[in-house]
């Protein structure tokens, strides 16, 4: 009996501890795995946009499926796995684009083959089927305290990798003869971008889920164009929305049971409905 | 020193060479203009000049630390994309306010920085690129086909404007035309190309130099030749009769003449 008391005692404790630092409610971890994914895709999602990349982002989040089925047969960590799988589908793509493939064909059958591929080998792991609409779909009412410094760790790189090369990067996707003749490499420019993609698609993976990462950086971009009149002033609506996006979300997966993903980007789609409303009226 | 010099340049695509033993050498202060045909490889040279075309052959030298500026052919940006004036002028490197209002209104744009670049005019747009050249103070400014798309009166006031630039700073400026009234007036030297150089000179030298004349399709005659060409586009030099007309053509019918 003074076992369980005692047990009992430091439950309490933990509990006491945990309300005071917050992070052990998983609301508010489901919250600030939002934010942080949001302080990634809003700039991100802003160079997706710019740059016509939208199947290219499909294609990258589709092969995350990919990556789950590797980390899970290799028993590697699932943000190991995802990133490994992202990275090389974001090679790859770069590289037949660069060589002149037919873009959009190329990643059309690149993003449904990777998600095809990846639903078959995933079904070769036991015991996975019941987790898979988790991959799918995405479940940020579950995210760990080790998942949320994955995802702010991730996202936080990405932000810098950003600012670092925020200036090239602007000038490489007006115009790639301007940035050379600048002195700059679009190559590495566009390198950048790719990394910083296979990153984006790893950290929000547990958020929003395969299917929908690529929603998660067009649409808060898309709800920002027509507010901004710079390209950081779109970046940064950008992110405001997708925080709000992820938080909108989160509530209504939590009050009606609905999975994370789909929530969140319904919610992102009703605020570009909202932003582009509000943008037409602003112009008259 | 000359700014930029190119020596025996081959370039190719795939297995064709699109300029071949190409040598030009640009010296501080002069207005070069080349001229050539579609296709003549005008664009890739300038590409190649740039060092953003990988050379079969040959080799480009620079003068140590050049500052160099470029006005592209066409600079679309993309609607999606929201940018002022004044944030497009510090691409890729950041410029003060007061630098930016002084860039805007030397090519006579004066208060224009918080404009959208998307909602420019043609003749607009194209300054505001060349001011955004003009930033780095440049040596060399480059500039490819920059009156694409306007008007003659346009076209006629961005080359005075360039000249005034070149006044100015000195700049020696290297531009791509198949604009031949203006380019004559406001060069000092021309380079023909068509694949490799054909000829080049003085305004006068070249517009009187055979290879020019077959390659404009102007047989022996004089502006109204030059005028029919543009119409037609054709580069054979025998679809024009000694009236400088194309008989062949019926949209320059005898009543048209």
């Amino acid at each position: 009996m003074p076992t369980v008391a005692r047990q009992r005692t430091r439950i309490t404790d933990i509990i006491m501890l945990d309300n005071l630092l917050g992070l052990d409610d998983f609301l508010v971890r489901a919250a600030l795995a939002g934010v942080g994914l949001a302080l990634a895709t809003g700039p991100l999602g802003s160079f997706v946009v710019w740059r016509r990349m939208a199947y290219f982002g499909d294609a990258t989040s589709h092969a995350a499926i990919l990556g789950v089925a590797l980390a899970l047969a290799l028993q590697l960590p699932i943000g190991v796995g995802t990133l490994i799988v992202a990275m090389a589908m974001a090679g790859t793509v770069s590289t037949l684009a660069a060589r002149g493939w037919a873009v959009d064909t190329t990643l059309g059958v690149l993003a449904h083959s990777a998600l095809a591929f990846g639903l078959v080998a995933i079904s070769y792991v036991p015991g996975v089927r019941a987790d898979l609409s988790t991959y799918l779909f995405g479940d940020i009412l579950a995210v760990s305290k080790a998942d949320l410094g994955f995802i702010w760790a991730g996202s936080l790189l990405v932000v810098a990798l950003l600012v670092w090369r925020w200036q090239a990067l602007l000038t490489a996707t007006l115009n790639e003869d301007l940035a050379h003749a600048s002195g700059l490499n679009p190559d590495r420019e566009r390198l950048v971008l790719t990394l910083a993609l296979a990153l984006v698609v790893a950290v929000a993976l547990k958020i929003v889920g395969a299917l929908l990462i690529a929603a998660m950086l067009i649409i808060p971009a898309a709800a920002a164009r027509g507010l901004a009149r710079n390209p950081e002033s779109m970046a940064a609506y950008a992110t405001g929305f997708g925080a709000l996006a992820c938080l909108v979300g989160l509530r209504l997966s939590l009050w009606q049971d609905t999975p994370a993903g789909p929530s969140i980007v319904s919610a992102a789609t009703v605020i570009f409905a909202l932003a582009a409303v509000f943008g037409r009226m602003r112009r008259g | 020193m000359s700014l930029l010099s190119a020596h025996g340049i081959t370039v190719r695509f795939g297995n064709e060479a699109v300029l071949s033993d190409v040598s030009l050498a640009i010296e501080p202060g002069e207005i070069v203009t080349i001229l050539g045909p579609n296709g003549s490889g005008k664009s890739t040279l300038l590409r190649a000049l740039l060092g953003i075309l990988p050379l079969a052959s040959g080799n480009i030298t620079r003068m140590p630390g050049l500052r160099l500026g470029y006005v592209p052919q066409k600079l679309s940006i993309d609607r999606s994309m929201p940018m002022t004036v004044r944030r497009f002028l510090s691409l890729p490197v950041r410029v003060g306010d007061a630098e930016a209002t002084d860039a805007l209104a030397r090519v006579g744009l004066p208060g224009l920085e918080s404009r959208q670049m998307a909602g420019l005019s043609g003749g607009q747009f194209q300054r505001v690129l060349l001011a955004r050249a003009l930033l780095s103070a440049p040596q060399l400014l480059i500039l490819d086909e920059p009156t694409q798309g306007l008007d003659q009166p346009g076209e006629a006031g961005f080359y005075r404007l360039i000249e005034e630039v070149r006044r100015e700073t000195g700049a020696a400026i290297l531009m791509v035309s198949h604009d031949l009234h203006v380019v004559m007036a406001a060069s000092d030297r021309v380079i023909c190309l068509n694949g490799h150089i054909c000829c080049q000179g003085s305004p006068v030298v070249v517009s009187n130099a055979p290879e020019y004349r077959a390659l404009f399709g102007l047989g022996s005659q004089g502006a109204l030749a030059l005028y029919q060409h543009q119409h037609d586009h054709s580069h054979e030099p025998d679809l024009v009769d000694a009236h400088g007309r194309a008989p062949t053509d019926p949209h320059h019918g005898h009543n048209h003449a």
